[in-house]
């Protein structure tokens, strides 16, 4: 003990350098916050490689167990494809032909010009004559949420004229209670999120938060989700209830549309054509 | 003859931080050449002074600075270095028991150990203090040319001082 003690104050200026310039150091790194960024970064990277290289041998010991794993799933999903196709060659004759009676097609279309700050709004896509767009057809938003029918057709491009728009009426059901109603937008609310139903008979109850869908009956497809109820049963002037809804549709940000085509409606026009009106 | 001694290191303390944080702080060329002329007082400490005190006064000074620079703890350890290499060399080149003169200045021991002396010192000091402000090995080159750059211009400042303040001794 007597000689550590010798030895220590022999030397004693080398330790006390070793004391003084760990506390030295020590202040510097946790007091300056670049140098405690780097002190931190550089440990973090040791103590990171140290555990990925832990980690490569964890793996290591566990690929047994995880094949086992992958085995049975394996198994299972197997199973279940071998009941997927018996129960199709059984039901084979029942298969319905969804490719010839398919009644809609969507075509994807570029918005190339939009307008939304005027009473009435019309933009244009993309696609024409050349990709089978004919006037009259429906367009839809991509996600859920209507846009408008497509209004005149050129070779490459076509203008549509957006629910924004005075001459827009679209046919909606309310889901709940299945009751016809017309869309149609800027009675006296030129919100670009907000539309009307209307038309809605006066003995039905509308309720707020009630999913507006298209009813099937013009050119859009049957269950396209339109909005959503926002303010029921305005009474109006007329022997109708109206209710005002928030689009699903945001026109502000709308980039691609889906022209929806409609095989049967040159039959159906045919077909409606001849009965005469007052009939 | 103690207390006079003393009273100059005080005295000498607070003018050479004084210079060194009022005039040479905001000094500087191209930010490649920074003097830090308050190691001076580190160095012209008397020799019979205690390693403790020794150690004691350099961190303060340092600390001193660093509240000065907001550098807080390089100073003090760039000091602490620079203790370490003074004593060191001081037990090297000189007989401990052969020691008559009061303080390692350039009046006593003579130019050609007392540029070794600060050259050695002053080179500890700085390299140590660019490198903790740096903290990084990515930068060697820059730094060390920073390094090397302050060394000469502290040096050239510190001869500057001590041969103006030389006093002709019978040695």
């Amino acid at each position: 003990m007597r000689n550590l003690w010798i030895f220590i104050s022999r030397y004693n200026a080398f330790f006390l350098f070793i004391i003084f310039f760990i506390v030295g150091i020590y202040l510097t790194v946790k007091n300056n916050s670049y140098q405690r960024s780097v002190t931190l970064n550089s440990s973090n990277e040791v103590v990171g490689t140290a555990y990925e290289r832990l980690n490569v041998f964890k793996r290591y010991l566990n690929l047994g167990m995880v094949n086992d794993s992958l085995a049975a799933e394996n198994a299972k999903l197997k199973s279940q494809l071998l009941g997927l196709t018996t129960v199709d060659t059984t039901k084979d004759v029942k298969v319905v032909d969804t490719v010839t009676n398919q009644q809609y097609t969507y075509l994807a279309a570029k918005v190339v010009k939009n307008s939304i700050t005027l009473r009435n709004n019309v933009m244009t896509i993309n696609k024409g004559t050349v990709d089978g767009i004919k006037s009259g057809m429906a367009v839809i938003a991509p996600q859920r949420g209507v846009v408008g029918f497509i209004r005149d057709v050129s070779a490459h491009l076509a203008t549509i004229q957006s629910l924004l728009h005075k001459d827009t009426k679209i046919s909606v059901t309310l889901k709940k209670n299945h009751v016809f109603g017309s869309l149609v937008w800027g009675d006296g609310n030129f919100d670009i999120k907000k539309a009307f139903v209307k038309e809605v008979p006066n003995h039905i109850k509308m309720y707020v938060g009630d999913s507006v869908i298209t009813s099937g009956y013009g050119s859009f497809p049957a269950g396209i989700l339109v909005g959503k109820i926002s303010k029921a049963n305005v009474a109006t002037n007329d022997n109708f209830l109206s209710g005002e809804l928030n689009l699903f549709t945001d026109f502000s940000t709308l980039q691609y549309v889906y022209v929806v085509k409609d095989k049967k409606a040159e039959e159906q026009k045919a077909l409606e054509s001849l009965v005469k009106p007052n009939e | 003859m103690n207390s006079r001694i003393i009273i100059v290191n005080v005295i000498r303390w607070f003018l050479l931080l004084f210079v060194q944080i009022f005039l040479l702080k905001n000094m500087g060329f191209y930010d490649l050449s920074t003097p830090f002329i308050y190691v001076l007082f580190l160095l012209l400490l008397p020799f019979g002074i205690p390693n403790i005190l020794l150690y004691l006064l350099a961190f303060g000074t340092g600390l001193t600075l660093d509240a000065f620079y907001d550098t807080m703890g390089v100073h003090a350890t760039a000091c602490v270095v620079l203790a370490f290499v003074r004593i060191s060399f001081i037990s090297i080149s000189l007989n401990r028991d052969a020691i008559d003169d009061p303080e390692p200045s350039l009046s006593y021991m003579g130019f050609q150990w007392f540029s070794l002396y600060a050259f050695l010192c002053v080179v500890a000091h700085h390299l140590v203090l660019f490198f903790l402000e740096t903290f990084r090995l990515t930068e060697i080159g820059y730094t060390l040319m920073r390094c090397g750059l302050s060394c000469i211009f502290t040096l050239l400042i510190i001869l500057l001082v001590e041969f103006i303040f030389y006093r002709r001794t019978p040695r």
